[in-house]
């Protein structure tokens, strides 16, 4: 079991659970950049919402930073070049969600320089708070948490649900993940400018940065660097997963409980991710639009764990022989944490915008097989962070009878994976509730 | 770089634990108790756990096979070997052998099996074993030795092999001279005859709180149920409020009739209480499952035992009362949903 770091007084949500955290393996390594590989390939479909629709054809020469596709609605984003090249094609390509999806498929000039297109953004302070929103869109700006929500839509809260505190969030409480770590500790200035432009574009003045206290580091280097114009706070946060979770962020910094099927701006916050905004940050220093980001490349199934500068677009195979290939007994790999990430099949699978982490994981660090029926012994109940019985939805879920899930709530159910985690019988509980969701809505949609 | 990766569902972890190590950390919390039972009992405990554990074994293979499970999986999971040493420790040190091959028939074939197997059966499957030897077979179940340090007559390792396996004593010594009253029965004949409980305490079968020899098992199961609290196998809940209930209401009819009445600590430390309260109402399977449920079980059936021990047809009441609240589980569990996060 992983060391409790439990510290009397720091704020924190009830249940959860204290997975082994497994950061030393790359907490400590600066990010680096990965080499620009021989062609990227960017899927329409990066964000939560309508897929982008793409603005090039085969065969035309687009530069770094270039609009390949807009977005396709307001619940959309924008994706750019994130390599100097030439479309190659647009074609269905596998997907990290599992299916395949329209994707632009774009050759690398070896001969490019890789520098970004110049792009002319307004100083931040000189327009209007609602222009930053649409710079924002307009630079590809999605959550880069996980969720991949399009950012402009949460810089507009709905009318009656004023935000009055800027959540950003540092928790990173997936285990193996240090890329927000490394984030806060190599651009803590970017980390900071973006939460500015963020409070100036909500038209508020009052933000707090949630760091686990297993990142001491970072909460000194926030702390140092934090402006002393703006009310602008670190909280240091007890150490347990989900503690990034929107909602949970939220209960333990404020004590405000986000109605079950609201936003967070139903309660006035309004939570955004530590590399999110230090990408917004750089959005209006360079006008560099979304195409990198820090991503941690861990796990004991690859030679040279680490962290890494990587363009969207890299296939898998590329990110792997970068970090010196697999080791042995390399059996699954991972896009996102060990908790809620998910296992790919392919190693021609791009890394995305909302990839925090590929973790290649030897068989050691694997699930095992064998399941055994439910004991009842309880554990998921006192784990679940939003106080579920997901005992009785598996039971449930095992015979199809989704429509008794929904009146256990299973809405509710985040996928967080806690219940799995914890249980002795080895029921993959989480896999279950995500695949009824999908039943559900299916059974809906007929 | 054409290697296959296998998929699977998030979260991708090894396991944290397992049904199989749930079940071994309460079987070595019981060592301690059956040290302490041999200490005062003799090797007896020992033969009927060999016996009791032989026989659920033998039908947990029997009754995987029947039903097309994969028999080693299920075995090595343990859950029979616990129903079998909880039951064993239930019986008496010198039942008859064939007390636990009935047992074990109705704890693993009956309580168990015909329900669904492991996590399906709605009775605690060593209480269902226990009471249907004890209905069925009062007078071996009632044949309780003394503890060694009082016995007229200590009976020797072979002694006690041949009296649970052929029934035959050594000598010209018969069951009425070697067994004798528990400090339960003890209390409740004296109840039953108008006595004052303190007169019954007289008999050398008393220790300071509970009976001699058994208070000290009670300590050693306390100390068991304590270190797998400490391991978070079980949860504070059942047995906090089983033995708060006990203590509450036994000091309120003990402060009302003292006469009439055991103290509070007398029924903590008789019987199966302690037994009961960490190491067999806490069984999940046939428990609740909300924290508030699981505080609601507890208490019940401590108040059921106090009920039966006063008023009932047995003079410990346990078993009964676990199996009756086995039943309410359920429904207690679907009154007692938690608020959801955010609602």
């Amino acid at each position: 079991m992983a060391a409790r770091l439990k510290i009397p007084g720091l704020p924190s949500f009830r249940n959860g659970v204290h997975p082994p955290e497994n950061k030393d393996l790359t907490s400590g390594i600066p990010s680096r950049r990965l080499p620009f590989p021989d062609e990227v390939i960017l899927p329409l479909s990066q964000h939560i919402g309508r897929p982008a629709e793409a603005l090039v054809k085969p065969g035309d020469r687009v530069e770094r930073g270039d609009v390949i596709a807009k977005a396709s609605g307001y619940v959309s984003s924008f994706v750019h070049a994130t390599a100097s090249g030439t479309v190659k094609s647009i074609e269905h390509w596998p997907h990290p969600a599992g299916a395949m999806q329209p994707s632009v498929r774009i050759d690398v000039d070896p001969h490019s320089t890789q520098l970004q297109r110049p792009r002319l953004v307004p100083h931040w302070d000189e327009v209007p708070a609602e222009q930053l929103s649409e710079e924002i869109s307009k630079a590809g700006i999605v959550g880069l948490g996980g969720a991949a929500f399009p950012m402009h839509v949460k810089l507009r809260p709905p009318e009656d649900q004023p935000v009055d505190v800027l959540m950003v969030n540092g928790s990173e409480c997936e285990p193996y993940l240090t890329s927000d770590h490394r984030t806060m500790l190599e651009r803590p200035e970017h980390v900071h400018q973006g939460i500015r432009i963020v409070l100036r574009a909500l038209g508020i003045s009052r933000a707090v940065i949630g760091i686990e206290v297993n990142k001491p580091d970072a909460i000194e280097i926030m702390r140092e660097t934090a402006p002393t114009d703006l009310d602008v706070r670190v909280q240091p946060l007890t150490v347990k997963y989900p503690q990034g979770a929107e909602k949970m962020l939220i209960k333990a910094v404020t004590g405000r409980e986000v109605p079950s099927g609201k936003l967070p701006a139903s309660v006035g916050a309004l939570v955004q991710n530590v590399a999110t905004t230090a990408s917004v940050a750089q959005v209006f220093e360079t006008g560099q639009p979304l195409i990198e980001r820090i991503i941690t490349v861990s796990g004991r199934g690859i030679r040279q764990p680490g962290n890494w500068v990587i363009p969207f677009g890299t296939k898998l195979s590329d990110v792997i022989a970068a970090c010196g290939g697999f080791t042995e007994d390399a059996s699954e790999i991972v896009f996102g944490g060990p908790m809620m990430g998910q296992s790919q099949a392919s190693l021609d699978v791009p890394v995305l915008k909302a990839t925090g982490g590929i973790l290649v994981l030897s068989k050691s660090e694997c699930k095992r097989q064998d399941i055994l029926p439910c004991i009842r012994c309880g554990k998921c109940i006192d784990a679940c962070p939003v106080f579920l019985n997901p005992q009785l939805m598996g039971a449930l879920a095992r015979v199809d009878r989704f429509e008794e899930m929904t009146e256990n709530n299973l809405g509710d159910c985040m996928l967080c994976g806690c219940c799995s985690f914890v249980c002795p019988s080895n029921i993959p509980l989480s896999q279950l509730f995500a695949m009824s969701k999908i039943q559900l809505s299916r059974l809906k949609a007929a | 770089m054409n290697r296959k990766f296998k998929t699977a569902g998030a979260p991708h972890f090894p396991p944290q634990t397992t049904v199989t190590r749930v079940m071994l950390q309460v079987l070595i919390a019981l060592i301690p108790a059956i040290a302490a039972h041999v200490w005062f009992f003799g090797p007896g405990i020992l033969f009927q756990i060999t016996l009791a554990v032989g026989f659920a074994v033998g039908f947990e293979a029997m009754m995987l096979k029947a039903r097309h499970q994969p028999v080693r999986l299920f075995l090595g999971d343990l859950s029979a070997v616990l129903t079998a040493v909880l039951f064993a420790l239930c019986i008496p040190p010198l039942a008859p052998w064939w007390i636990s091959l009935i047992g074990m028939l109705f704890a693993i074939v009956v309580a168990k099996h015909l329900y669904g197997g492991l996590g399906n059966n709605l009775f605690n499957p060593a209480m269902v074993g226990y009471v249907v030897v004890l209905i069925s077979f009062p007078q071996a179940m009632t044949a309780w030795l003394p503890p060694v340090a009082i016995a007229p007559v200590p009976l020797g390792i072979m002694d006690t092999l041949a009296a649970i396996l052929g029934g035959k004593l050594p000598g010209d010594l018969t069951w009425d001279a070697i067994t004798g009253a528990t400090p339960l029965d003890l209390i409740r004949t004296s109840v039953a005859s108008g006595e004052m409980i303190s007169e019954a305490r007289s008999s050398p079968v008393f220790g300071d709180f509970g009976g001699l020899g058994w208070e000290w098992i009670a300590n050693w199961y306390a100390v068991g149920g304590i270190w797998l609290l400490w391991r978070r196998v079980i949860g504070w809940h059942v047995p906090v409020t089983m033995i708060g209930s006990v203590l509450l209401l036994g000091l309120i009819a003990w402060l009302t009739d003292p006469g009439s009445n055991p103290s509070p600590l007398q029924h903590v430390f008789s019987g199966a209480l302690m037994i009961g309260a960490f190491f067999i109402a806490t069984d999940p399977v046939s428990g609740c499952a909300s924290t508030r449920g699981r505080l609601i079980f507890g208490a019940g059936v401590g108040i059921i035992t106090l009920v039966i021990r006063r008023w009932g047809g047995y003079p410990d009441g346990v078993a009964f009362a676990v199996l009756l609240m086995n039943m309410a589980a359920p429904l207690i569990d679907r009154y007692t949903r938690p608020r959801i996060f955010g609602r």
